[in-house]
């Protein structure tokens, strides 16, 4: 069994949903990621995902634009994020780590290689977020081989007729992009996500975590509860972001305050 | 004009994408979920307007009575005279209404941003060229219009930012990256995903997730399609040589795509090598650049060892662009066309040749193609025949010229 089949299926025992936190790999810089990601799972992160910069994010709002931006210029490289992983995997044996990010880094990496290099790492599934089904048979049979999971994304604007094609051989779980926009900007109420779930759970019984546009401990709450997790990235990030110093360094207390934050969030999400 | 699908053989060059909008490896479309209904959706509408003999009659009573065309071919004989070799003919492609070649593709694509019950238009552009021709035909049909242009370039292109404006459009600075053509088109690909129902994209070049590379194709196609019967009148015969300047690549595309399949036409798109290839400072994609995934197409692109897109440069805003459309990436790849770069100084010096010579103000884009004519003419016979495709006119590049040749305006 996968470490997000084995996550979700321990969840699903104790009868609550997933706090999938967000951090991006080298914003402001290495140390204060790591920082990041080590302490996450004893905040309550249930699965981890890990944002791997790329110049060009066309599906992100100006808060994780500027949280790659940051990553970049610290010297971000898919090889360096690897070693990340590596270095949790140290720690946390069981704790499922998602990379997002785009394609063009990972083609550039090399498909078969980055998959090898990835498991290795102990990353455990990709959400990559400009290969739609239509085009995933670029990396899966690579990333099957290597017990990847490809992550699918699902949108409110793919209707009954096209689910069954979006999630044919879908693995790990399914991540619901709540809104029609991108990260960081709106939000989806509890009653459009009760319309949407159902949706997806009628064509595949994989778990779905809720992203885009889930910000506070009661939104978190409600999208674990009505789906199978929440994904919480931007505002995470502005609370990074918003602590950092005039030349954009982190300050003594700034994992403290993000981590503080993930913790708000998961008794939220434990509550339901 | 275009011609129908079903008459061009297997073996022809013409026949591409498949049904997966690939050219060989390229193009594709990678875009996120929630746009993947959306460009299916506009492939679907695309294919049904194609067929329907009422949506072809349309787009051509628009290109012939707003438009202007066709757009005439022109021997260039003081040019020819001067250079010493091939005689020169020249697509007058300037002379359509908006004076660039962009208002093909914005006519053909608002009437299906009409057909498809779109009530609001977004688009990219660099130098302006192809915002001012959107704003045209948003204008034209009374539709709301967003324009997305670096803040880089809204602050180089100023003549035609107002001209936008003057038009009725909103036009929207953007400031992320280098705040040149690559970030605008993210912002409008970022707007499209926002406003999902009642938007239509209106891509500029032959670029971006399929079915856009082919759909510009086929509306510039008309270029290709008017120049092979107009050479058949004035010489007799097709050109040797066909030349075009590539910056996404709509013009060239629409001049080569009808000679593909003749095999006796060599043609030669024109990449623009800024500063020179050797330096950083260039935006020559195929010449330069690598395969790799951007605005939703596979194709060649400016990007580091990690695929970090890198920014390009040119002293032309509309030729600004890392990537390239995806049919030339495979249309290099097989060969068919050859792909050259010309620098900045070249380029300006061939807008001053052309402009004395024949009495006509190139676009810093064509003058690109012009440079390589003059290359290339010396070398050829004098019954040989040159057709280059004279995209836009420069009434838009007198600043920057001027700037480059120490005159202050």
């Amino acid at each position: 069994m996968s470490r997000i089949e084995a996550r979700f299926a321990a969840l699903a025992a104790e009868g609550r949903g997933a706090l999938i936190p967000f951090v991006e790999a080298f914003d402001p810089d290495r140390e204060t990621s790591m920082a990041l990601l080590a302490g996450m799972p004893a905040a309550g992160a249930d699965l981890i995902e890990i944002g791997v910069p790329f110049t060009d994010p066309m599906a992100d709002g100006p808060t994780i634009q500027a949280a790659g931006k940051r990553a970049l210029a610290a010297g971000a490289k898919l090889g360096r994020i690897l070693d990340m992983v590596r270095e949790f995997r140290r720690a946390d044996a069981a704790t499922p780590i998602v990379l997002m990010g785009y394609l063009n880094p990972i083609l550039a990496y090399g498909p078969p290689r980055f998959c090898a290099d990835a498991a290795a790492a102990g990353v455990d599934g990709l959400i990559i977020v400009d290969l739609p089904s239509e085009e995933a048979d670029l990396i899966a049979t690579d990333a099957a081989h290597h017990g990847l999971d490809i992550i699918r994304l699902v949108a409110p604007t793919t209707d009954d007729a096209r689910l069954p094609k979006v999630l044919a051989g879908s693995s790990g779980f399914i991540y619901y992009v709540s809104i029609t926009g991108i990260t960081g900007t709106r939000t989806a109420s509890g009653a459009q996500l009760e319309a949407a779930v159902p949706r997806i759970r009628r064509v595949s019984a994989l778990p779905i975590a809720v992203g885009f546009g889930v910000r506070s401990p009661e939104q978190a709450a409600t999208a674990s509860r009505v789906a199978d997790g929440a994904v919480v990235a931007s505002a995470l990030i502005d609370t990074l972001a918003a602590d950092l110093d005039a030349e954009g360094r982190a300050r003594p207390g700034t994992v403290a305050k993000v981590l503080d934050q993930v913790r708000a969030l998961a008794s939220a999400v434990r509550a339901g | 004009m275009n011609t129908p699908a079903s008459s061009i053989g297997a073996n022809s060059l013409r026949s591409g994408p498949d049904a997966r909008g690939r050219f060989g490896a390229y193009g594709g479309r990678f875009v996120a979920e929630t746009l993947m209904p959306l460009v299916l959706d506009v492939e679907r509408a695309y294919r049904e307007a194609r067929a329907d003999p009422v949506f072809q009659a349309e787009l051509d009573a628009y290109l012939a009575n707003y438009v202007g065309r066709p757009s005439p071919l022109w021997f260039a004989r003081r040019l020819t005279e001067r250079l010493g070799g091939a005689k020169i003919y020249l697509k007058r492609d300037e002379l359509n209404h908006t004076g660039a070649h962009k208002i093909n593709s914005c006519i053909g694509q608002i009437l299906l941003a009409r057909r498809m019950g779109k009530t609001r238009i977004i688009a990219e552009t660099g130098a302006g060229q192809h915002g001012v021709a959107t704003a045209t035909v948003c204008a034209l049909f009374g539709l709301p219009c967003t324009v997305y242009m670096g803040a880089t370039d809204v602050e180089r292109q100023k003549p035609n930012v107002f001209r936008m404006k003057l038009l009725g459009a909103e036009v929207r600075a953007v400031r992320s990256g280098a705040a040149t053509l690559k970030d605008a088109m993210n912002e409008a690909m970022r707007d499209w995903v926002a406003n999902v129902a009642d938007t239509y994209y209106l891509i500029g070049t032959v670029a971006g997730p399929h079915p856009y590379p082919m759909m510009v194709r086929d509306f510039q196609s008309v270029i290709g399609e008017e120049a092979k019967l107009q050479m058949m009148q004035a010489e007799g015969r097709l050109p040797d040589v066909a030349v075009a300047a590539i910056g996404g690549g709509s013009n060239a595309m629409g001049l080569f795509h009808p000679f593909l399949d003749d095999a006796a036409v060599r043609l030669i798109g024109v990449e623009a090598a800024g500063h020179g290839l050797e330096t950083h400072a260039h935006a020559a994609s195929l010449s330069r650049g690598r395969p790799g995934v951007l605005h939703g197409n596979m194709t060649y692109l400016l990007q580091d060892e990690d695929g970090q897109i890198e920014e390009a440069h040119s002293i032309s805003a509309g030729l600004d662009y890392p990537g390239v459309g995806p049919e030339h990436a495979w249309l290099h790849d097989i060969g068919r066309v050859e792909y050259v770069a010309i620098t900045d100084d070249e380029a300006l010096a061939a807008f001053q040749l052309l402009t004395r010579t024949e009495g006509i103000i190139p676009a810093l884009e064509p003058a690109h193609a012009l440079a390589q004519v003059a290359k290339l003419a010396p070398t050829l016979p004098r019954d040989a025949i040159i057709l280059a495709n004279l995209c836009g006119r420069g009434d838009k590049d007198i600043f920057a010229v001027a700037e480059h040749l120490g005159v202050s305006l």
